[in-house]
């Protein structure tokens, strides 16, 4: 039965709990259960909030039981990325600098859960401040992948996609900056969503690149997507740069997610394809001809710029990082110092002590491209690139409703394989920086696996504010296919 | 942008950045960097002087809204991660020394 239970998704058991078929109380303790035998494995989480949660699942179930209305995510037991502000439990982002930092208040996101009836269960690992493409890069704790543990989970929601995949939680939310909710959700072979910039409020998540960071849903399948968007998205007066109904109009995104769309053209782009391994490249060329048997139209598009994605990411990333980070001073919060000999030390020993490697060479890299005399060079540079990387896109989605590709061009590598070259493990997020540079959503589904039976996803890439389609092309694959296995050994 | 970055200019960055680092570090930050600064040269292969920097992607200028007075967070929580605090104060080492002022 335990298993039965973890197994269902986030709308059946939903469904299952209101009817009072189920119980969330019996959720969240085969959750709690599954996690003691198997997180010591797999390190998804950096808390857990076993108390909180049961205490919640009680409440949800009271409440069914006396026929009171209950919220869309009502008793789902739900895992959160450790950079999203919580007043329960840490709020580390993976780093040695917050390790004992409580947040004082929710992220937008979490009170939207909340009031959604979502059992919260616990925060999960990531890389350090998000920055990073295995998980690797936590200051804090190691995660493996479910499917094999010498490798990586990707990154940097690498926490997440290991909870939703070794069924620790019903689903959990993600941050992308570059394709971390994609990538991870790929290695991991689950379903991640990255909303269009604007789509999903950011406010309460801790900033790295702020034009280019947005919170989405990672599940095991398409519905649970649409469900935890019917939640997350949507306006909010605390973060400016959230979209409001004139934009985006608030729509149900479970309301004809099982329609196929009719008239269906979808873009490739072959060239870029090539570059992955032949086992990804197979699975995405089988997709595609899955999509023309369903009647889908193919047709070639252009993204000239793309190969100048990563060189114009990785100036605009650190050049934001650097200026969102100098927060970290050890003044008002966070790590500090034991001994400083004046104010500077303050500043200069709590952060060489508090940030590991990867941070630090972000912020240095993003402060040398801002600094007097190569601002123009590399900064001013790399915003122009963007607007010929979006404009691309434009053009492209003048001819299809979605681009496939890739999402990583490989399936999860091992463990430390690329830690020695951090240039090399920013090769790997070719497919997925794009649509952080054009504000694009993109969606990962598993399609396939590879050598070693590891999973490997789709990437489904849509205009603006097209989630609802996107999604739509995403539940056609999925109804079609059965590629959402769990990982051996559970 | 062709030229390499030496390690005094990564002495200098890491000043900049508020970062104590080892001399080791500045040494394999050098190298670092330098390969990372060498693959971003790419972007000099476009022609981009009448192209327009795009910031962010969203058609949003200026967001304003009411002056209202809001409730805020108070002192006790907003001190309460103070590394160090001596009763409503965030406490730091002297920034001026005896000898500066007037």
């Amino acid at each position: 039965m335990p298993k039965e239970l973890l197994n269902l998704g986030c709308k059946q058991l939903v469904d299952q709990i209101s009817a009072g078929q189920t119980s969330s109380l019996s959720a969240t303790e085969a959750v709690f259960t599954a996690i003691k035998a198997r997180n010591g494995e797999i390190g998804a989480f950096l808390a857990l909030f076993e108390a909180e949660a049961l205490a919640q699942a009680q409440s949800v179930d009271e409440r069914v039981a006396a026929g009171n209305a209950v919220g869309p995510l009502a008793g789902v037991p739900i895992a959160v990325k450790d950079n999203m502000c919580m007043t329960v439990g840490p709020t580390t982002c993976g780093s040695k600098i917050l390790e004992h930092f409580h947040a004082p208040y929710d992220a937008t996101v979490i009170e939207k859960l909340r009031a959604a009836d979502a059992v919260i269960i616990g925060k999960t690992n990531l890389d350090e401040f998000a920055m990073g493409s295995s998980t690797e890069n936590s200051g804090l704790k190691e995660t493996v992948n479910p499917w094999d543990s010498t490798r990586v989970p990707g990154g940097s929601s690498g926490g997440s996609a290991a909870a939703v995949a070794g069924r620790l939680c019903y689903a959990a939310l993600g941050s992308d900056t570059g394709g971390s909710i994609r990538q991870p959700a790929s290695f991991c072979g689950v379903v991640g969503l990255k909303p269009t910039y604007g789509a999903v409020s950011r406010f309460g998540l801790v900033a790295y690149g702020s034009s280019l960071d947005q919170i989405g849903p990672m599940t095991r399948c398409v519905p649970d997507s649409a469900l935890m968007m019917n939640v997350i998205a949507g306006h909010d007066p605390k973060d400016s740069t959230s979209v409001d109904e004139t934009l985006a109009p608030t729509i149900d995104f479970l309301a004809g997610l099982d329609d196929p769309v009719e008239g269906l053209t979808i873009g490739i782009v072959p060239d870029l394809t090539a570059g992955a391994q032949p086992e990804v490249r197979d699975a995405v060329t089988a997709a595609i001809d899955l999509y023309q048997s369903l009647g889908a139209k193919v047709v070639e598009v252009a993204l000239p710029h793309a190969e100048y994605a990563i060189a114009t990411y990785y100036v605009i990333a650190t050049a934001e990082a650097s200026s969102n980070l100098a927060r970290y001073d050890g003044v008002h919060y966070g790590h500090r110092t034991a001994d400083p000999k004046d104010y500077t030390e303050v500043y200069s020993k709590s952060r060489a002590e508090g940030f590991g490697q990867e941070v630090k060479r972000r912020i240095m890299l993003g402060t040398y491209v801002l600094s007097s005399g190569y601002y123009d060079a590399y900064y001013l540079k790399a915003l122009k690139v963007r607007n010929l990387i979006r404009a691309d896109f434009d053009r492209a989605f003048e001819q299809c409703q979605c681009i496939v590709m890739p999402v990583a061009p490989s399936t999860a590598f091992k463990r430390r394989e690329k830690t020695a070259d951090p240039l090399q493990m920013y090769l790997a997020d070719v497919y997925t920086i794009s649509a952080n540079l054009a504000g694009i959503p993109g969606l990962s589904i598993p399609c396939g696996r590879g050598s070693g039976q590891l999973p490997i996803g789709l990437q489904l890439l849509g205009p603006s504010f097209s989630e609802a389609t996107l999604l739509r092309i995403a539940r056609m694959y999925e109804h079609n296919t059965d590629w959402r296995m769990e990982p051996p050994g559970l | 942008m062709e030229q390499k970055i030496t390690e005094s200019q990564v002495e200098k960055v890491a000043q900049l950045s508020r970062l104590a680092l080892t001399p080791a570090e500045i040494t394999e930050f050098t190298g670092q960097l330098e390969s990372i600064l060498e693959y971003v040269a790419k972007l000099n292969e476009l022609e981009t002087d009448h192209v327009e920097p795009l910031a962010h992607c969203l058609p949003i200028t200026n967001c304003l809204r009411e002056d209202e007075i809001r409730e805020s967070m108070g002192a006790e929580k907003t001190l309460a991660n103070a590394p160090q605090r001596d009763g409503p104060f965030f406490r730091v080492p002297k920034i001026l020394d005896d000898h500066s002022g007037p």
